[in-house]
């Protein structure tokens, strides 16, 4: 017969493992499913099929392409290769104008259109997202 | 300029001191009566006395706009108000690090002056802890960031501080939060040094407890001043973000709200010895990794400011040799623990510490997983994700209704053993008063999810029990009281205001109307005015409602020109009940004007809550220690 302290032990260990198992299950299914990729508009056109899912969309504004009206505002996502249309409503960050850096967040429809439903920008005016800074480069 | 050299100076007469005291106090260890005994504390004051002196230097330079010198010329010019030159002192990132060092060669001083019932050679120990700690810091601050680069020929202006952060609320943020931060260097160091000593007792557990609600309650307030400034300067309207920046200041406070639950343990019981000192590590380093992690840019977060990739490494390195250190000093000392032979019983005290910390370690490896994630993913398959708020939604809130119910119960069992469950039916009466409430409060405002029902009850019950705890039992623990009524009142306030917030954005010119529920938004007029450092844009809002009297709300776009940057200020009118939010901003240079208009329950009271919790600690750090209870 064990004594009550062994078994407590025991208990313990076992509630422990359990717990560790429970969470890791737990975390990794929850990421799979909340997880949002960050992709490129050349990325996009590269894509087989277009996803459904929500989607980080990161580039630049093209210039002369922000058109707003009294319940939407419509604008062209650049990576200097290629372009994805993008229509928001909503508040748009103070760092969002033409030729500076931005990632939307939303539903891509086609290959050539993007439903936004968060406008993200960075506290840094000179921010350019790392992708475009990369193809920049590359030219 | 001579106030560069001096700056400069007194940071190598730190070093100096800081080598003297680290290469004797090494060779001193094994010596009873070492010389730096009777001169460790002037040594200490004297270290700190120099830190003060090349951190007020600096703040002169910022004040006089200094151009010779880099960091100034960088982050301030002459147009700011003088109160955002002194502030922009420590928005910067050498400035920053002045400041950390500050800090902790005050607490180094701090620690020697305040821990005299402690042996000898463990407070020195401690000390010689703590400078390698400073060491790190000096080296890197003289070698990778020094905030006294003299630039020649003198520019004739500075670059200016970003605007964003030209504000009163940032300007106390940083320091509160980085007091809390070096705090938990004083207990990394001492909790090394006793167990190495071994040391690590119910004795050490009640002299360390000090610390341990310092730095608890400096966190606390940190991240509270940092998320009223979210709320009301990024123009979100929300108060928390899941966002990296974010997530790394709450998990070291998720390990210290652990760690100050098993220092209560080890102080009372003498039990959990060698998890104390591992909690004691990984709240340090979760702290150093936060800074790391912040200046270096490496995490995909909307508060990047622009930052260095070198010195980034040099945190890493730093805090890899620390981690290795103490893994290290904890393996070989680790034989040292007192053993404890009482019996564990289920029902008590003791038991809920040790699933209160469970819980809490479960969430911060939630939160340390979704923000470490991405960056591993992108290095490794150069793939980029983020992890947004469902994730942590999704983990975080089933767990908390377990967790509040421990909460409540927890507290009113006895440490040893316990006739708490003899008093079933009142807690019964309370927990079914709990659900009541909950579900009417739920039905009555049309709120679905069932989860979301469940953890109102629970909070409630939480609410209930601790009011009760506060009323019967008067002064008896009641900082821990006032703590969780705080932590109830906070889970309740969230509660209340994701389900009730509702809002409406549009684009609007001057005269347009826009109706939201039962309200008319009105934008009359826009209005321009030029300030000291910037141009303001004011946009009146007239907000109608039946049978009330209407509202005017003057949210502002302000556009600087230092570095040339617009943000939104947005107005804000809170009352006891809800805010009243309203952001605008500019696209392009348009006639419509990009509107969003919240209303945000209870928000008032999160931040209340937030104080509440934080008064527990105060009131902790400054009550005289209770009786041991063995």
């Amino acid at each position: 017969m064990y004594n009550k302290k062994v078994k407590l032990r025991a208990l313990f260990l076992f509630l422990s493992i359990t717990t560790l198992i429970l969470t890791i299950f737990l975390v990794l299914k929850a990421l799979e499913e909340n997880v949002v990729y960050f992709l490129s508009p050349t990325e996009i056109k590269n894509l087989n099929e277009t996803t459904t899912e929500k989607i980080r969309l990161g580039g630049m504004v093209k210039d002369q392409s922000i058109k707003i009206n009294s319940d939407k505002i419509n604008f062209i996502i650049t990576d200097f290769k290629n372009e994805i249309n993008v229509t928001y409503s909503g508040i748009v960050p103070n760092l969002f104008q033409e030729g500076k850096g931005v990632v939307a967040e939303g539903i891509l429809r086609d290959k050539n259109y993007f439903k936004a439903e968060k406008i993200l920008a960075k506290h840094d005016e000179n921010y350019i997202p790392p992708e475009v800074k990369a193809s920049l480069g590359e030219k | 300029m001579i106030l560069n050299y001096l700056g400069n100076f007194a940071l190598l007469f730190c070093l100096i001191i800081s080598l003297v005291i680290f290469i004797t106090s090494i060779s001193c260890l094994n010596n009873k009566n070492f010389f730096l005994k009777k001169n460790l504390n002037e040594l200490l004051f004297f270290k700190f006395f120099f830190a003060v002196l090349s951190f007020s230097s600096l703040i002169i330079l910022f004040i006089i706009s200094e151009f010779s010198n880099e960091t100034v010329l960088n982050n301030s010019h002459i147009s700011k108000p003088l109160f955002y030159k002194i502030s922009g002192t420590w928005g910067n990132h050498e400035g920053s690090l002045l400041l950390w060092l500050l800090v902790l060669t005050f607490f180094a001083f701090f620690y020697y002056l305040n821990s005299k019932n402690r042996p000898t050679d463990e407070r020195l120990l401690t000390i010689l802890f703590q400078e390698v700690i400073i060491l790190g810091f000096l080296f890197f601050l003289l070698k990778a960031s020094n905030p006294f680069n003299i630039i020649y020929p003198v520019p004739k202006e500075g670059l200016g501080l970003n605007p964003i952060l030209q504000d009163p609320l940032l300007a106390i943020h940083p320091p509160v939060l980085y007091l809390g931060y070096v705090t938990t260097s004083i207990v990394f160091s001492s909790s090394l040094a006793g167990l190495i000593k071994g040391n690590i007792n119910n004795l050490w557990a009640k002299d360390i407890k000090k610390w341990v609600f310092i730095s608890w309650t400096f966190l606390t307030l940190g991240i509270l001043l940092g998320s009223i400034w979210a709320y009301y300067e990024l123009g979100w309207g929300g108060f928390w973000f899941w966002d990296p920046v974010e997530n790394i200041s709450l998990m070291p406070w998720l390990s210290l709200t652990a760690l100050v639950h098993c220092v209560l343990a080890l102080e009372k019981r003498s039990i959990l010895h060698s998890w104390t000192v591992i909690l004691s590590i990984i709240t340090f380093t979760l702290g150093i990794c936060g800074t790391f992690l912040v200046r270096s840019g490496i995490l995909n977060s909307v508060h990047t400011f622009a930052n260095d990739p070198e010195r980034g490494l040099y945190i890493l390195f730093f805090l890899f040799f620390l981690i290795f250190l103490s893994v290290f000093i904890y393996f070989i000392y680790e034989d040292k623990f007192e053993l404890n032979n009482k019996n564990l019983n289920l029902y008590t005290k003791e038991t809920s510490i040790i699933l209160n910390n469970w819980f809490v370690m479960y969430f911060l490896s939630v939160i340390l997983i979704g923000t470490v994630y991405p960056i591993f993913l992108e290095v490794l398959s150069n793939e980029k994700i983020s992890v947004g708020p469902p994730f942590f939604n999704k983990l975080i809130i089933p767990f908390l209704i377990p967790f509040l119910i421990f909460m409540s119960i927890g507290p009113n069992l006895k440490w040893t053993k316990n006739n708490y469950f003899s008093k079933k039916l009142k807690l019964i009466i309370i927990f079914i008063l709990s659900i009541i409430l909950s579900t009417l409060v739920s039905k009555f405002f049309g709120n679905s999810a069932l989860n979301i029902t469940i953890l109102l009850a629970a909070s409630f019950y939480l609410f209930i029990i601790t009011i009760k705890d506060l009323i019967k039992k008067g002064f008896k623990n009641y900082s821990q009281t006032i703590s969780h009524f705080g932590f109830s009142l906070l889970v309740l306030s969230i509660l209340l205001n994701s389900i009730f917030s509702n809002e409406i954005t549009s684009n609007m010119r001057v005269g347009d109307e826009i109706k939201f529920s039962d309200k008319i938004i009105k934008l009359q007029k826009l209005e321009n005015t030029t300030e000291a450092n910037f141009l303001k844009l004011i946009a009146y809002f007239k907000i109608e409602e039946k049978n009330k009297t209407e509202l005017v709300l003057e949210p502002e776009i302000r556009i600087y020109d230092k570095p040339e940057t617009i943000t939104s200020e947005a107005a804000i009118k809170t009352d006891i009940f809800k805010d009243r939010f309203l952001v605008i901003n500019l696209v392009k240079e348009n006639e419509y004007l990009n509107v969003r208009y919240q209303e945000k329950p209870f928000m008032l009271w999160i931040w209340i809550s937030a104080i509440i919790i934080s008064l527990g600690g105060i009131i902790n750090i400054f009550k005289k220690n209770e009786k041991q209870i063995l």
